[in-house]
């Protein structure tokens, strides 16, 4: 659980501050800048022992022998456990958030490096560690299947031989779109462009890893598992399911988490391992990967190879995109995606522009790889759509020798178009798109930066203008169309108002370093008028907080912050009866005021909320029929997904002696409808646009042929530090979602979505005196070295 | 083996593993859980304390390492009940989201203000690159420096006995 009230809120001065909406300091920071935070690797308990899990050192492989005699003489272990053990126990599988399944510990084969073949617990976590040298495994080496354009040749190995019927590595097909009347677009149009754009592995790499404590009570019979988990309430349903423990005795605690992105979303082998330990050792038990097991064997994202192509007319109208993509999920389909949307929400590849025609052919393959793919702050895959949109935007700009923002400006939805319902489906909300691309255009000076671009060029120098414009979809979903594992993914929300006035508020999404504790205190005090410093908010505890699917996808403001805001409706409603009988008048005669209600046309007759629920908790009469208390719980269905978008625009300069780029500038307007907190806002928003900058130009999981994990550590695996992003410029536009109940739109991933076009966008713009149109990410400077002696490298 | 040391001003003598990495010992031995652990190779930089007033790496450092020495952790930023203001600057700014980095982005910022008070963006962004931050951009943990560099009021934990 973690609580707001529980720590000193010295500097925190709520009570200058409006009740509601604004900046405001965060409720959480007082602990964590005392190193008081409460991660999964702080906890201690008594007799706690310690997991270490022995992983595969190959890609493919079929396990001959595993010998662990010597490992279980060790003097400190108390158990050896492999997958032979498990599958005695019905538990050597278990089902992934995309209803495949992956194994817990490999009783056949391995599948890809890194995958979990045994574990060790012991006293403390150096011996665990030391009696893994010890385990024995004999390994038949298979050929790996590691280049997805080849998964599907005929005579590849088959990787999922443990399905039945399996005799090749296809995971799924899926089209969206309209294919005939794409074609017939394409056929009649003036200009077509095509281009092969990849959009390579990328891992979010939180700085905590994953883990847990888990702790069985023999005589209770109760669970308590301690984790790092994004969706505590989806992973205890899936446990429940997976280890035949009644559901009420299973509690899921999320505490502080060190970032999530993503990662902390799937159910991951170590915590069903953890959980089988403390089953079976009566004790509690640790597991904490180190940064390595978290690199090569969690959640990765990515790894799309598109074509994507874009017709128009010779004037610059943009007619259709047309898109094939053929996606690498792994070993193991473990992306974690709404039933129904097994490519997520790659459908808004049409981007922000109104177009007669789209269609996109999508087939996935297995390969020997760490399974995972949806993750890193992506919106369920819409980084890669917006990443191929704005690539073949720019490429059909730099076909038709026309300025991109000019190309931009002539195509996108009109504010009277929207609800815009595109060529695949989705129903934009709202938007106001020309206006948040003239502010970007206005704060980066637009037309000075090309003017000094030009005078550079002659000079030789590589100066680059990058612009990406996106829309996204976040916040699923409406539950007639959205789940995930059968679970619809609506989510809870309950409010109790405490005699005094004083409030808690329980959410079913759980923060990993958005601001939580501070964001919903400031929805429930606007709509409730009670300050946000007497508001405590509880998330991430099972048996503390309503159901719901938890924090990813940007949906906690879209969905949980709907949630908040409409149960302090309907508290505030209970309040009105209370005060009307206060002031013995009618419930149709009162107004309010944030905080009191007051007699209409009468000011000086008011009740204040804490009025109220004294009244509501004390002695004497309420109104006829009205319960005592002051306290709601709701469960919000979204209607719609919310659309928030924005325009960016980044400045690089490229050397031509070493191709290092160096993003010089980057202008950010980001429109996330009604803004709750601008602070935390901006946070997000740098966040995101870090990561652009590291998958832009840094960041890859490759491969080797053997299907060695090649970026294994934080030394092969670059992270940008504060050298290699600028200070940031950003703005911002505010076009308020019509459905949701505050206006408000998701925001979390918005920067993480828009930034890598407008980088990549930018070197290329660089790049143009050398006859480039196109290079793919990572932008390094051997890449950017190789495209300028004009051959591109292949990107994987 | 024994080690003894000096930890946020108290003696501390300990029987521990020849092998124990600085930070375990840290964590949980003497459960100062604030030094977070983010790699294995000294890239994250989550791990930094001091060492007889130097910002180390302390998953690269054996605790035995530092006998005799002098270690602070982010425990003993705070002094008498009063933020450091490099505390106060990440909250003001908002340093932080998840606040794991956070203690090793302080007190490498304390060790920058100790020896240069008036630090300008690029000697700031230099001082902390050797740390990562995967939430904040880093803009507003420049931007929380700049604020304790002209908000000292403190006397440093340096000097402090």
């Amino acid at each position: 659980m973690t609580t707001t009230e529980e720590r000193p809120t010295e500097f925190v001065d709520n009570d200058q501050k409006p009740v509601g909406y604004g900046r405001m300091l965060r409720k959480e920071d007082p602990r964590f800048i005392r190193g008081l935070g409460h991660y999964c690797d702080d906890i201690q308990l008594p007799g706690m022992l310690h997991m270490a899990i022995l992983r595969s050192p190959v890609a493919h492989a079929r396990i001959v022998s595993v010998d662990t005699s010597a490992a279980e003489a060790h003097p400190k272990v108390k158990a050896v456990v492999t997958g032979a053990t498990l599958a005695e126990k019905g538990l050597a599988w278990m089902p992934t958030l995309s209803n495949d399944v992956q194994a817990v510990l490999a009783t056949d084969k391995v599948r890809f490096q890194g995958q979990e073949v045994a574990f060790v617990v012991a006293e403390d976590r150096y011996s665990a560690r030391d009696a893994l040298e010890l385990i024995e495994v004999e390994y038949d080496i298979l050929d790996p299947v590691i280049d997805s354009r080849k998964a599907l040749d005929p005579g590849m190995p088959v990787i999922r031989d443990d399905l039945e019927g399996k005799t090749d590595n296809h995971c799924f097909d899926w089209e969206t779109g309209d294919e005939v009347a794409t074609n017939a677009v394409f056929e009649s149009a003036d200009i077509v462009v095509s281009q092969d754009i990849v959009y390579p592995r990328v891992h979010p790499a939180p700085m905590e890893t994953c883990g847990c404590v888990a702790d069985y009570e023999r005589v209770a019979g109760k669970l308590t598992l301690w984790t790092t988990s994004q969706a505590p309430h989806a992973h205890r349903t899936v446990y429940a399911l997976v280890s035949g423990l009644p559901e009420h005795k299973i509690r899921v605690i999320a505490p502080d988490i060190g970032g999530g992105f993503g990662n902390k979303v799937p159910i991951y082998p170590g915590y069903v391992c953890a959980i089988v330990a403390s089953l079976v050792l009566g004790k509690p038990v640790k597991w904490m990967e180190d940064r390595s097991e978290n690199l090569i064997s969690t959640g990765f994202a990515r790894d799309y190879i598109m074509r994507g192509e874009i017709a128009a007319t010779k004037e610059g109208k943009i007619l259709a995109i047309r898109t094939n993509v053929l996606a690498d999920h792994g070993a193991f389909n473990g992306t974690a995606a709404p039933t129904k949307y097994p490519a997520g929400f790659f459908g808004v590849f049409t981007g922000s522009y109104d177009l007669e025609a789209a269609y996109c052919k999508m087939t996935a393959v297995y390969t020997n790889k760490a399974p995972g793919g949806v993750a890193y702050a992506c919106s369920f895959r819409i980084t890669e759509a917006v990443y191929l949109v704005e690539r073949i935007v720019d490429c059909l700009a730099h076909q038709l020798e026309m300025d991109p923002a000019e190309l931009r400006l002539k195509n996108f939805i009109k504010p009277e178009q929207f609800p815009y319902t595109t060529k695949t489906g989705w129903v934009y909300d709202s938007g106001e798109y020309e206006t948040a691309m003239r502010l970007a255009m206005e704060m980066a000076g637009y037309q000075e930066l090309r003017a000094e671009q030009a005078e550079k060029r002659a000079r030789g120098e590589l100066m680059g203008i990058g612009i990406a414009f996106f829309t996204e979809a976040v916040g699923a979903g409406p539950r007639k169309n959205m789940d995930i594992l059968g679970l619809g993914m609506a989510d809870g929300c309950e409010l109790r108002i405490h005699p005094t006035g004083k409030a808690v508020v329980r959410l079913s999404c759980m923060s990993q370093g958005q601001g939580h504790e501070t964001t919903f205190a400031q929805i429930v005090a606007e709509e409730i008028g009670i300050p946000p410093a007497d508001i405590q908010v509880v998330n991430g505890d099972t048996d503390q907080t309503p159901f719901g699917l938890g924090t990813y996808g940007s949906r906690s403001t879209p969905v949980s912050g709907a949630a908040a805001a409409l149960v302090a409706r309907k508290v505030r409603d209970k309040a009105q009866i209370i005060a009307s009988g206060m002031l013995e008048v009618s419930v149709v005669d009162l107004e309010w005021q944030k905080g009191s209600f007051n007699v209409k046309g009468d000011p000086s007759k008011s009740v204040t909320i804490q009025d109220i629920a004294m009244k509501a908790h004390g002695a004497g009469d309420l109104p006829e029929g009205l319960e005592g208390g002051l306290e709601a719980q709701i469960c919000y269905n979204p209607e719609n997904l919310t659309y928030p978008f924005g325009a960016y625009i980044c400045v690089v300069d490229v050397d031509p002696g070493t191709a290092e780029v160096k993003v010089r500038r980057f202008v950010a307007v980001d429109d996330c409808g009604t803004r709750i907190n601008p602070m935390i806002i901006e946070g997000q928003i740098h966040g995101g646009l870090t990561d652009g900058v590291g998958m832009a130009l840094m960041e890859m999981i490759a491969f080797d042929e053997d299907g060695n994990c090649l970026g294994a550590s934080l030394m092969d695996y670059l992270i940008p530090t504060a050298l290699e992003v600028p200070d940031w410029e950003t703005g911002h536009t505010v076009t308020p979602s019509p459905h949701h109940p505050i206006g408000a739109k998701g925001v979390g991933e918005s920067a993480t979505v828009g930034s890598p076009p407008a980088i990549v966008n930018a070197v290329v713009d660089a790049l143009k005196p050398f006859g480039i149109r196109h290079a793919d990410m990572p932008l390094t400077p051997s890449r950017v070295w190789d495209a300028m002696q004009g051959h591109p490298t292949p990107s994987v | 083996m024994q080690v003894s040391l000096t930890v946020n001003g108290e003696e501390v003598s300990e029987e521990i593993e020849g092998r124990l990495l600085l930070v375990h010992f840290l964590r949980d031995q003497l459960g100062l859980t604030g030094t977070h652990w983010g790699c294995d190779t000294s890239n994250c930089g989550a791990c930094v304390v001091w060492m007889d007033g130097e910002p180390v790496k302390s998953c690269t450092v054996l605790a035995a390492m530092a006998g005799g020495r002098d270690v602070r952790t982010v425990e003993g930023l705070e002094q008498d009940g009063e933020l450091d203001p490099v505390q106060q600057g990440f909250m003001e700014c908002h340093g932080l989201q998840c606040g794991f980095c956070t203690p090793g982005m302080m007190m490498t910022a304390r060790a920058l203000l100790d020896r240069n008070p008036d630090p300008t963006e690029q000697e700031i962004r230099e001082a902390i690159s050797g740390q990562i931050c995967r939430c904040t951009g880093y803009a507003t943990i420049v931007r929380s420096i700049r604020w304790a560099a002209t908000h000292e009021s403190a006397v440093s934990i340096g000097s402090r006995p």
